[in-house]
């Protein structure tokens, strides 16, 4: 039991954005909010972060997240006074972070979370799904290491998980932690500072990845972590365009060091039960998190530990371009139900995720309607649109309204999408 | 209870289906609101995909729920706040009984007037704006609009909810009506004057939002606290709504202002003519759009002594905002409260019973709260280093109902002849020149991410999507 401080985020509004116009202390459901006549404020004995005034809110004003010194935390009294938000307070020597009082931090509130987040690129979007993880899952640690305080890893393997032949280059990377703590669970990621400078002479600002490692490490009781990363060579219209993170890092040799922030991430988490169901959609790189949770409960499996059902939709051009597509056809038949979904093989129809969600209607309503099933969609930007879809015209087809179910999906945090 | 049935015809949250008589009369209804949005509603816009807020229940989890849309395809319905079964009258002659789950028959044709009343202005405000599409200053506004158009659409429906549902057919008459008067229509006006006034451009619409919509929030939070379980239920829903409106206003504003201080700043001016020059809108200019938005606002809430407005709040009909939070005897009848009256030449106060003052104590509620925001604009210019501030006129300026509309009273509250008035009128009020000039400015911007000069980009996006997000798509 330690007596040192301990810094967390107290749940502030932004005077200068908000409207004062009382929907928030309407719809708190615990009385933690409160105004005079010139500001709106949250009760920091009072509030447990349950969110429910965040997606009312029609400014975003709501959505702060301020670093505090526990013994710090600002009065009611003090916010009426404000005009603006204060700076986040340093963390004394040795401080220790806490996250959240409640499970249930936001997503939205991510954005937001501090300087280290205003610089990172390429967040990922969750809004479709909840804003909170599965109740049985493990507690995460975020934001260990910020902008001030970044870690050095040591790259110790870079290998390509697609065919050489094809055009898609996807490495999966594996990092050394060292000495330095980085406890990480499944579905989380952290983010990357590519080497060199922009056009500006500023350096880059970091990117995120999801992590492909489970919680014991790629190599199982080691300090390591590993990423999925595809090589950026064009963008959307197919213009030449080099990836400024993207080729740094599939470029990495063995010893390398390289420069990372987070862990970020504490919704897209997996149950923490023997028997729970995981649905796993993703295309591309959004194999990532779903390779983490699968070698997860391979090891569970291996020991007997685990008894849940493991169904996988993949889509990618071809099967060539699957990453990680040999040791996934390894896997048993009975631990693991895989659902390519192909869009560029010759002599048949395009196929995507959700047609093949489609296909397998019947088996995935049975996991939809088993409480213990959790979803988790990974990928590019814009697929949650057609998953959802699918989803809903399969919920549609079984009599049950899928509003209610997507509603319910989404409190009992078993909905979770990660796109960008 | 909270989830929103989107399956029926009429998606709502009050069992609709299982009230046949009511179901056809509001199914009846509907085709005759569509043609109207189509003949009233947003110009020129029908066919477009918008980034809409659609509520799917109406608790915080689900209120809030992001999608395109095409606005003639958005789910208007019925959706009412959830029931709280032990809900007790908490004001007037009926206070701690249980709240009424129907209209009582000696209340039946106040309530009607107050619920018309209301369900008059939702309309009104669409009609009012349905051009503003065609000059919108980015992708972002026009879709603030839209979202600010369907959701008064939707306050429509909860009215005609409550008329079809509790008034009979006087209220399925009072329904029709609300499809067939017409904002600044000369043959059937609508009720209220301010909702016959023109929002001929974007911050006379920003200043609507702000002021106008405000007022909204004011009624409604007094109509919340009603006896009339139905009606507080409805009112409470739409309150979420409104905020966005005031959202949009305020935040329009204070882009306005944000870029007009940016380019003074730039010139070393504050010159008005030279700002002109710079195709932004000058300071005082904004002052006057103010002066005439707030004036014209404050008008809504009725005389400043009415004998109805103690009716309607003895009889638990209409609260004051914040009732449950206020810790007098919620009967009034011994107090009083101070209202402006003209005595020999000057303003003075004077004391009046405060059954009687209703409307004016729900007016200075209003008034508090606009003033801060108008402070908030304040602190735009104070950041930009400008000397400029923005003011709310005196109450007596430019009134038109109660005992003031009489009077000449200037901004700063000294009563005037009329050659006086006469003479500084255009320092006060937008004058046809600053209408015409505000006009010259309005080009429709529809780029992703580009924005008219005369206002600033949004410090954040809708629902936090990018800036340069496709708020709406042209097909």
């Amino acid at each position: 039991m330690t007596t040192a401080t301990t810094v967390m985020k107290q749940h502030l509004i932004d005077p200068e954005i908000c409207i004062r116009c009382n929907t928030c202390e309407e719809t708190c459901p615990i009385d933690a909010i409160t105004h005079d006549s010139n500001n709106y404020v949250v009760d920091a004995s009072i509030c447990n972060d349950c969110m429910a005034c965040v997606p009312p809110c029609p400014t975003g004003a709501i959505d702060n997240w301020i670093q505090v010194v526990s013994d710090n935390a600002y009065s009611i009294e003090e916010q009426f006074t404000w005009d603006e938000l204060p700076e986040p307070q340093e963390a004394p020597e040795g401080a220790e972070v806490v996250e959240a009082k409640a499970p249930a931090a936001p997503t939205a509130s991510e954005a937001q979370e501090q300087e280290g987040d205003q610089d990172l690129e390429n967040k990922p979007f969750t809004a479709a799904g909840a804003s909170i993880p599965p109740w049985s899952a493990a507690h995460p640690y975020t934001n260990l290491y910020t902008h001030k305080n970044p870690v050095t890893a040591t790259v110790v393997g870079n290998y390509r998980v697609t065919d050489s032949d094809t055009d898609s280059d996807i490495h999966h990377i594996v990092l050394d932690m060292g000495d330095t703590p980085m406890p990480l669970l499944e579905g989380q990621s952290i983010a990357i500072f590519p080497a060199g400078e922009d056009e500006n002479g500023r350096s880059y600002h970091a990117r995120q990845y999801s992590i492909a490692s489970p919680r014991d490490g790629e190599r199982p009781g080691y300090n390591n972590l590993s990423i999925t990363v595809k090589r950026v060579v064009e963008d959307h219209d197919g213009k030449p365009v080099k990836g400024v993170c993207s080729n740094y890092l599939c470029d990495l040799q063995k010893n390398d060091s390289v420069k990372l922030i987070g862990p970020y991430g504490n919704s897209f988490l997996m149950p923490n039960l023997p028997d729970s169901n995981l649905v796993m959609i993703c295309t591309g790189t959004g194999a990532a998190p779903m390779r983490a949770m699968t070698e997860h409960c391979r090891r569970l499996n291996k020991e007997g530990k685990y008894r849940g059902k493991l169904m996988l939709f993949f889509g990618a051009r071809s099967e060539r371009e699957l990453p990680y597509f040999g040791p996934l056809m390894n896997l048993p038949k009975d631990f693991i139900d895989i659902n390519l979904a192909l869009s560029r093989q010759a002599d048949r129809p395009k196929k995507y995720v959700q047609d093949v969600i489609r296909e397998r209607a019947s088996d995935v309503l049975a996991l939809i309607n088993d409480s213990k099933t959790c979803i988790y969609v990974c990928g590019l930007k814009g697929m949650e649109e057609g998953v959802l879809a699918a989803l809903k015209d399969i919920v549609t087809e079984s009599g049950k309204k899928w509003e209610d179910v997507h509603a319910q999906l989404k409190t009992q945090g078993r909905l979770h999408f990660e796109t960008y | 209870m909270s989830g929103i049935n989107y399956s029926e015809k009429i998606p709502n949250n009050v069992n609709l289906s299982s009230d046949r008589t009511l179901q056809r009369a509001l199914e009846h209804w509907q085709p005759n609101y569509l043609q109207w949005w189509q003949d009233m509603g947003p110009e020129a816009s029908q066919e477009l995909d918008v980034y809409l807020r659609t509520a799917v229940s109406v608790d915080p989890s689900g209120w809030a729920h992001f999608d395109y849309v095409k606005m003639p395809d958005y789910r208007w319905g019925i959706f009412l706040a959830p029931q709280d079964g032990d809900r007790k009258i908490h004001f007037g002659e009926h206070l701690g009984e249980a709240a009424w789950q129907d209209a009582p028959g000696e209340h039946r044709a106040n309530l009607r007037r107050i619920i018309v009343t209301q369900g008059d202005t939702e309309p009104a405000s669409v009609e009012q704006q349905r051009h503003l599409g065609l000059t919108a200053p980015s992708l972002y506004d026009l879709r603030n609009l839209f979202q600010v158009n369907v959701e008064e659409g939707r306050h429509l429906w909860a009215m005609v909810y409550l008329l079809h549902r509790y008034f009979g057919r006087d209220g399925r008459e009072e329904a029709d009506a609300l499809l067939q008067r017409h904002s600044g229509s000369e043959d059937s006006p609508r009720i209220l004057g301010a909702f016959n006034e023109k929002t001929p451009d974007w911050l006379a619409f920003y200043m609507f939002t702000y002021f106008t919509d405000r007022d909204g929030k004011f009624q409604l939070s007094a109509l919340s606290e009603s006896a009339f379980d139905p009606l507080a239920r409805t009112t409470k829903f739409m309150l979420t709504e409104e905020a966005h409106h005031m959202f949009v206003g305020e935040s329009g504003v204070s882009r306005v202002l944000q870029r007009t201080a940016q380019v003074m700043n730039e010139l070393k001016t504050t010159d008005p003519e030279a700002i002109r020059k710079a195709g932004v809108i000058d300071l005082p200019t904004i002052q006057r759009y103010l002066n005439f938005h707030y004036s014209v606002t404050i008008d809504l809430f009725g005389a400043d002594q009415s004998s109805n407005a103690a009716i309607f709040y003895s009889a638990g009909l209409k609260g004051r905002h914040e009732e449950g939070k206020r810790t007098d005897d919620h009967l009034l009848k011994n107090d009083t409260y101070p209202i402006l009256e003209v005595h020999n030449g000057e303003l003075r106060e004077i004391q009046v019973p405060m059954l009687n003052a209703l409307n004016e104590v729900l007016r200075d509620d209003y008034i508090r709260d606009s003033v801060a925001g108008v402070n908030r604009w304040n602190k735009v210019l104070e950041k930009a280093g400008i000397d400029f501030r923005l003011t709310v006129p005196h109450k007596a300026f430019n009134r038109r109902i109660g005992t003031l509309s009489g009077i000449r009273v200037s901004p700063d509250g000294t009563v005037l002849t009329e050659e006086q008035w006469n003479a500084n009128v255009d320092k006060w009020l937008p004058t046809e020149e600053d209408r015409a000039y505000v006009a010259s400015l309005m080009g429709r911007v529809v780029e992703p991410g580009k924005f008219a000069n005369w206002i600033a980009p949004p410090p954040m996006g809708i629902n936090r999507q990018p800036i340069d997000f496709e708020y709406v798509r042209f097909n």
